[in-house]
């Protein structure tokens, strides 16, 4: 009984939370917010379903180690994919929000751009307003 | 109940969420922008998949959400290199 609540209430935040990260894809200003709703809100809610799934299932083991498996790859690529379809699109040159308060990657990247210059954390602690 | 719940609440609020997220893969003005979407319809799909094994009882669906996570994060990480390459390419004619 406790077991199927648990699983309801896993099921209910998963799909809270994938909707809201589709309302953020849709709402946020510029391509780096929007990577933030998929690969953090998106992700989680994934794993709530899938882990639904395998509470659901505890009893057959080949079904719950299959769920947590797929969860557990959704979490792991999450990051990776964010990282490098952001790369992607700083290097390609998608502008930031007009809101953005600083790009502390401006400047830091080869001509070439497969070089990345680390900057002075003085510097970046003057853009950022600190003393 | 978790049948009832899957069923009525889970698959109809993921295919709103699917829907939205497709208004931005149409309007999405660059092409990483189109690639988040893309992205996150695919984990989108995943959920669908975890839910509709859930409401129909179908084991072998869950087969289904294991491959479209693993489809899902190659064609990423192609599109993420796709990009890149073409600005190189860009670079070294211009």
């Amino acid at each position: 009984m406790v077991v199927e609540w648990v699983t309801v209430g896993l099921l209910l935040a998963g799909t809270f939370f994938m909707l809201v990260a589709s309302i953020g894809v849709v709402r946020m200003p510029d391509v780096y917010l929007r990577m933030s709703c998929t690969s953090k809100a998106a992700t989680l809610g994934g794993m709530c379903l899938l882990t639904a799934y395998a509470l659901q299932h505890v009893s057959d083991a080949g079904l719950a180690v299959r769920a947590i498996a797929t969860a557990v790859f959704l979490m792991l690529t999450a990051p990776v994919a964010a990282h490098m379809i952001g790369r992607a699109a700083y290097r390609l040159g998608v502008p930031l929000w007009v809101g953005s308060c600083c790009d502390d990657l401006k400047g830091a990247y080869s001509a070439d751009g497969n070089t990345l210059r680390s900057q002075p954390a003085v510097a970046v602690a003057e853009r950022h307003g600190q003393p | 109940m978790i049948q009832t719940v899957a069923l009525w609440v889970v698959l109809p609020v993921l295919s709103v969420a699917v829907l939205l997220s497709v208004v931005r893969l149409a309007i999405g003005p660059s092409l990483p922008d189109r690639v988040v979407a893309l992205d996150l319809i695919t984990t989108i799909g995943v959920g669908i998949v975890a839910g509709a094994a859930l409401a129909w009882e179908q084991p072998p669906l869950l087969d289904v959400g294991t491959v479209l996570a693993l489809v899902s994060f190659l064609a990423t990480v192609a599109f993420a290199r796709y990009i890149e390459r073409g600005i190189r390419s860009w670079s070294s004619n211009g």
